[in-house]
């Protein structure tokens, strides 16, 4: 509450700033006040965090047109000082040496080494009084984005000392969702201090914040508002009901999506060719070290490291899994226990020598700036960028399969080989060369399931492991040698997943979902989508 | 399969240390002629004394634990290299005995054993896991050995053979609820962890807390569980947004373990929560975790530890300093059961110093009030309990990987064995020196629990 109101009287002198800035013109501002800056500027490098706050508050106060610059630079740690008291910017903070610039004249300094620099540190509070006070500043900001953002904070922040100034800006605005932000937190207020007009203007809104306040004003003393808030409340309910519903389906669906990468490649190597390959989770772990190594060669550029890494590490795992075919697989045609067997053995190799190699330690695979954070959809429903991604990813994998295994040559040969060899034989087919190839698109695809998974998981000698069962548990679910089936398992067993864990927990989900593999199983051993005719009985 | 392994393992490490203590020639030197000097004017009686004192090191090297555990075993090896160039201990060098129990909770217990029974150490550093710790026990007690356990664990034991160097929970979660209670104002918790012992007796004990004395009410704590290296994080996160949208201030106490937290922050961050609105505070998330960890989406959450490698004092640099230089990496960083090893060890040498001897009953009884120095520029003393006095810190996470401290306890904390705050143990105290000798003495009835009391906790604990 203390900050609220301090917030309030924050706005007020920056009302009285702007309009001194206006008039002030650009070069006397900076240039003669830097010792006045660098008294500031000290007056931040306390022990205390409450002199601290104080400190910025006189920042705010001062006139300096720098000042949010700095405030931003202390939220982000990157305002630190050099042993000689000198105060500078921190440009890139990774490493051991870090390229600064001084804080004042903004002139580059070179590279320093981070044990001669002393941050001026700030904790949780102060970094929220920091965004308060960049907010209430970015209103007056002619980029649209900082107008944004700032509106976004304001919602529930507003207090009477604010709501003038606010009112003023409404008027002002051009960009719609920053009015429609600034009219709602007005509302908020308004509710919240118990006004009709307030608990009307926020009928239908499904932001938590608007949720609160109007719960506010259903316990509160007028009876028609409290009465009026309690009715729009209900139906605010019923709106989070759909959306939550819709925010599970999304959820069931990105693990579905994940399930059915996972699974693809093992739906041709198993589902197809019958051969029970461990060392599959292996062949996903090598993609998703591939996008580690592009983007170790690619230092800066992670969104053009993952995009080469779909063909690099398509190739990656698909020579590894031809290795595997010509080096074991052959050599046990017919053997599925002696497959499985050395399989396995493979598959633990291939971890070892990531261990040795690499190092058994996880890999940071960076997510790139346009695959973080979430498409709002509305103010209660928002899907996260990057399972979408992957989701789009999945299909656009299978509908290439599906392609390659229906519309052409190779899929025409491998389905004839695995219908009958000897026939395919006779009729000219190589079936080495079939088998050698099916393994290859099978493998590679895993490879691309581990490209994805590396921006949704940890890059580690064990990523394959945990998802070896999952794999194999969808294509038997979904019908040995069916893509469809793969497909429909996949998202259906995600979609189940997510719909028991909010009451059951993820344990208990996870186990549910077994279970009612096993009895599915029991009742259709053949899956969900059984194969049909003579084909089936090999 | 595992043994042949194991074999060839113990004997590549046993002549890597011989070449290490070769290579280092000149002090090496000097220790030999003096301890030659010494052999000389001795008599035979005392030539056995002049074999190796042999530490066990009992860290898994591979498997899940790896990732954590590995540093430990070279924390060790540094500080046994180190205690070597100081000329060693009671005039004989040390030598470092490595197993490796690969993760594999039975297999612990197996090594232990071979430790103790085979190789004679006279003391094992070790393990990580809680359940790992409960497999070594019996034999530990068995074959009477002393077992220094650097990690913070649930509490709710007190063995005459184990030293206790991590934090206990009112060394750990106790002052980290405090804290965003008395400083951020949090009023509603979600208590989030990996499904095995440690998180479930902790969230009990912090549950037992927050309504029995700050009052928070049952429906503002929400408790889940996820298997290890859960990586599915939507639906949880999800939830906890909405847990956090009720209007009063909300923080995560997370006990996740492992790689698991990495998904855990992505979909945090993914779901615009930040640290700002919920923040998290973690109590298995230190500075080695955060090394495969791309942290931009971390900033701002919190860690309670005993140590953070951002301490500002010259015995940790001197410490960072000598780590770097062991391992050859500039990037390495150290954490907080690194630094429990370290004041083990040092107890453990200052233990056998006042005691003369490496006999194991002796030592057990000379290092209850050892104090030594700790990293942080403070002191750890060995309590009757076998549990040692820290400080308590809280830090946020920075986008290096490094922790800055925001708060810290005025003064060093007493580990506590058994929980004031549950049921069963409430009553419990435990004093290993003589002539009480009890682990699991009960005040209000005034007898060594022995088995009952015991059984009683863990009744509680099971509910």
């Amino acid at each position: 509450m203390r900050r609220f109101l301090s917030l309030g009287l924050l706005c007020l002198m920056l009302l009285s700033i702007t309009v001194t800035a206006q008039a002030q013109t650009n070069s006397t501002a900076s240039s003669t006040d830097d010792t006045a800056a660098l008294e500031l500027l000290e007056a931040l490098d306390v022990e205390s965090y409450t002199a601290k706050s104080e400190a910025i508050t006189a920042i705010l106060q001062s006139d300096d047109e720098r000042a949010r610059d700095w405030l931003q630079a202390l939220l982000d740690g990157r305002l630190q000082r050099t042993e000689d008291g000198r105060f500078v910017l921190v440009l890139e903070n990774r490493g051991r040496d870090w390229p600064v610039a001084d804080v004042l004249t903004g002139e580059a300094l070179g590279e320093m080494s981070r044990r001669d620099l002393e941050r001026v540190g700030i904790n949780n509070n102060l970094r929220n009084q920091l965004r308060s006070a960049i907010a209430v500043v970015d209103l007056y900001s002619p980029n649209v984005e900082r107008r944004r953002t700032s509106a976004e904070r304001l919602l529930g922040e507003v207090d009477s000392d604010l709501v003038q100034p606010i009112n003023e800006l409404i008027e002002q605005e051009e960009d719609d969702q920053v009015r429609y932000r600034l009219t709602q937190a007005v509302a908020i207020y308004r509710a919240e201090a118990g006004e009709m007009e307030g608990v009307e203007a926020l009928d239908g809104s499904l932001h938590p914040r608007s949720r609160v306040a109007l719960s506010r004003a259903a316990n509160g003393d007028d009876p028609v508002v409290a009465n009026a808030a309690a009715a729009s409340l209900a139906g605010i309910e019923q709106q989070l009901k759909i959306n939550r519903g819709l925010e599970t389906l999304y959820f069931g669906l990105s693990l579905g999506s994940v399930l059915v990468l996972a699974a693809i490649g093992l739906a041709i190597t198993f589902g197809v060719m019958g051969v029970i390959n461990m060392a599959h989770g292996e062949l996903m772990m090598l993609g998703a070290y591939t996008t580690w190594a592009m983007q170790q060669l690619l230092p800066g550029q992670p969104g053009l490291a993952l995009i080469l890494s779909i063909p690099a590490g398509f190739m990656v795992a698909a020579l590894a899994g031809v290795a595997i075919e010509r080096g074991v697989i052959q050599f046990l045609k017919g053997r599925p226990l002696e497959t499985l067997l050395a399989t396995f053995g493979i598959s633990l190799i291939l971890q070892q020598l990531v261990r040795t190699v690499i190092s058994p330690l996880n890999r940071t695979v960076i997510t790139p700036e346009w695959m973080s954070g979430s498409l709002v959809v509305n103010d209660a429903l928002s899907l996260t960028l990057n399972r979408m991604y992957v989701l789009g990813f999945a299909l656009v994998v299978f509908a290439g399969l599906m392609l390659i295994m229906r519309r052409t040559r190779l899929g025409l040969e491998v389905r004839a080989v695995t219908q009958n060899r000897a026939m395919a034989r006779s009729m000219g087919i190589r079936a080495t060369r079939v088998d050698i190839m099916t393994f290859a698109l099978g493998s590679g695809v895993a490879g691309l399931a581990g490209v994805a998974l590396s921006q949704l998981t940890n890059v580690g000698p064990n990523l394959g492991q945990n998802y070896i069962i999952d794999s194999f548990m969808v294509v038997v679910f979904g019908g040995v040698g069916n893509l469809w089936g793969t497909l429909v398992a996949g998202l259906s067993l995600g979609v189940i997943n997510q719909v028991l864990e909010p009451w059951a927990g993820a344990v208990l989900a996870k186990i549910i979902v077994l279970v009612f593999i096993i009895l599915f199983i029991q009742k259709r051993p053949r899956g969900l989508f059984p194969q049909k005719g003579r084909a089936a009985e090999g | 399969m595992t043994t042949l392994q194991h074999n060839t393992h113990t004997r590549s490490t046993h002549s890597y240390q011989k070449q290490a203590q070769s290579s280092r020639s000149p002090g090496r030197l000097a220790t030999a002629l003096l301890t030659a000097a010494v052999m000389g004017a001795s008599t035979q009686v005392i030539a056995q004394d002049d074999d190796p004192i042999k530490v066990g090191i009992l860290h898994s090297l591979s498997g899940t634990m790896a990732i954590s555990e590995t540093v430990l075993k070279d924390t060790v090896e540094m500080l046994i290299e180190q205690q070597n160039e100081a000329g060693g201990l009671l005039g004989r060098q040390l030598e470092a005995v490595v197993v490796d129990p690969a993760s594999n909770w039975p297999l612990f217990a197996e090594r232990a054993r071979e430790l103790l029974a085979q190789e004679e150490v006279d003391v094992i550093f070790g393990n990580w896991t809680s359940v790992s710790r409960k497999a070594v026990l019996p034999v530990v007690e068995e074959l009477n050995g002393l077992l220094f356990y650097p990690v913070q664990y649930e509490g709710e034991e007190s063995s005459e053979n184990v030293f206790y160097t991590g934090a206990a929970p009112n060394q750990q979660a106790i002052p980290a609820v405090e804290y965003l209670i008395n400083e951020v104002g949090i009023e509603r918790f979600a208590l989030v962890g990996t499904d095995y012992v440690y998180p479930r007796t902790t969230n009990r004990i912090l549950e037992a807390f927050l309504k029995d004395e700050h009052g928070i009410a049952e429906e503002d704590i929400m408790v889940n569980y996820t298997p290890f290296g859960h990586s599915d994080w939507q639906n949880i996160v999800a939830e906890i947004r909405r847990f956090g949208e009720e209007g009063k201030p909300t923080a995560v106490i997370s006990t996740v373990n492992g790689d698991a937290n990495v998904p855990f922050y992505t979909e945090l961050s993914n779901q615009g929560i930040d640290a700002a609105d919920i923040p998290v505070i973690a109590f298995s998330v230190g500075e080695q975790e955060l090394t495969g960890i791309d942290t931009g989406p971390l900033v701002g959450h919190l860690a309670a530890w005993n140590y953070f490698m951002s301490v500002d004092n010259d015995d940790n640099y001197d410490f960072i300093d000598a780590w770097i230089e062991y391992t050859g990496d500039d990037m390495a960083v150290t954490n907080d059961p690194m630094e429990a090893h370290y004041i083990g060890f040092n107890m453990w040498a200052e233990a056998v110093r006042k005691a003369g001897t490496t006999d194991v009953d002796t030592v057990k009884d000379a290092i209850i009030g050892v104090t030594v120095p700790n990293l942080s520029g403070g002191y750890a003393a060995m309590m009757p309990n076998h549990h040692i006095t820290k400080p308590v810190l809280i830090g946020e996470i920075q986008d290096n990987g490094q922790f800055d401290i925001v708060w810290q306890t005025p003064s060093t904390v007493a580990g506590d064995a058994w929980s004031d705050y549950l049921p069963g143990s409430r009553d419990l105290i435990a004093d290993w020196r003589k002539p009480m000798e009890c682990g699991n003495f009960n005040v209000v009835n005034g007898s060594c629990g022995g088995s009952t009391a015991a059984e009683e906790a863990e009744a509680a604990l099971a509910e």
